[in-house]
């Protein structure tokens, strides 16, 4: 497989895995999100029943952060293809997580208590 | 036939097969990005079973922010190194490289044994996986990760070896920015793991 393509060399040249600043720009605001999180999670800064989506937030923006400065997703013009398919991961991530979470919560709501097990049992 | 071939500039056209390496980096992604979607089972398994105790501590008993708050520091800049690693690399700096390299495995070792600390002090204060549903999800989930992260230190040190070994070839470069993806994947997994597991359930 190694022969089938062209050289690697000259695209290793030009690089396109970023730079010292990328990393290291990606570095201070993973930090400065990170110490977001901690805060909101450990002080009153937030409306208490809206703390949980501040950090959901904070979160998916840090990983933005990482999937923009350390994979550098989108930067270069050959990612089109890698961005197709983070958006295909996205998607069964999120069908898997708020379906399971969506179908629980019904359950639970809909389960029979003991004592109406009882009171069918009888 | 050929002649015609080398003078189409190929990456920008997309009329010839793309380099290798964007070839192989698209692979790993489909890998890695399948390996999020597992990951994402166990995270819906978590949040349906958070609040099933069974008269056991609940999180916010057990979690330690600060605790997590190093564990956290200590992947994001072995995360960092990992980057610094693969720049040394394109540029043919080897010393560079070798401290880099050690520096990620220095970090993601330190991370890996606050997590197996925490895991044991959870045992010994009979916090196991086997008292509740709740926890049989937390040491599955954040078990699974620390799994990921020893695979990916094993897989460090044969990276080191083989450049030793063989110097710095096409493919041993190809080889470390596969890792280097796996290595920000799972420090992207960690965000999601400290927001849910931990930030969401000292609270």
């Amino acid at each position: 497989m190694a022969e089938n393509g062209p050289s690697d060399v000259a695209m290793t040249e030009h690089g396109s895995s970023g730079s010292l600043w990328t990393y290291t720009a990606g570095l201070g605001f993973a930090l400065l999100l990170t110490g977001a999180s901690f805060l909101v999670a450990q002080s009153d800064l937030l409306w208490a029943p809206g703390v949980a989506a501040g950090l959901a937030v904070l979160a998916v923006a840090q990983m933005g952060v990482h999937l923009v400065f350390f994979l550098h997703i989108g930067t270069d013009s050959e990612a089109t293809n890698n961005v197709l398919a983070l958006a295909f991961g996205v998607f069964i991530v999120v069908l898997v997580v708020a379906g399971s979470l969506w179908i629980i919560a019904h359950l639970n709501e809909n389960m029979l208590t003991p004592a109406q097990m009882m009171d069918m049992q009888r | 036939m050929n002649a015609q071939v080398a003078n189409v500039p190929v990456a920008d056209s997309g009329a010839g097969p793309a380099p290798v390496r964007i070839v192989v980096g698209y692979g790993f992604w489909i890998f890695l990005l399948s390996d999020i979607i597992l990951f994402s089972a166990l995270f819906a398994t978590y949040a349906v079973l958070q609040g099933q105790t069974n008269g056991g501590p609940s999180g916010r008993e057990l979690f330690e922010l600060r605790h997590a708050g190093i564990e956290t520091l200590a992947l994001l800049l072995s995360s960092y190194t990992c980057g610094l690693a693969v720049l040394a690399m394109e540029r043919r700096r080897m010393p560079a490289f070798y401290l880099c390299c050690a520096l990620t495995f220095i970090l993601g070792a330190t991370f890996l044994s606050l997590e197996l600390n925490e895991f044991a002090a959870l045992i010994a204060r009979g916090a196991g996986p086997s008292r509740s549903a709740f926890l049989s999800a937390f040491f599955s989930l954040v078990g699974l990760h620390g799994v990921h992260v020893t695979v990916g230190l094993l897989w460090l040190i044969f990276l080191v070896a083989q450049t030793a070994y063989r110097g710095p070839r096409d493919y041993v470069c190809r080889r470390l920015l596969c890792f280097s993806l796996f290595w920000h994947a799972l420090d992207i997994i960690w965000v999601a793991l400290l927001t849910v597991v931990y930030l969401m359930g000292a609270r």
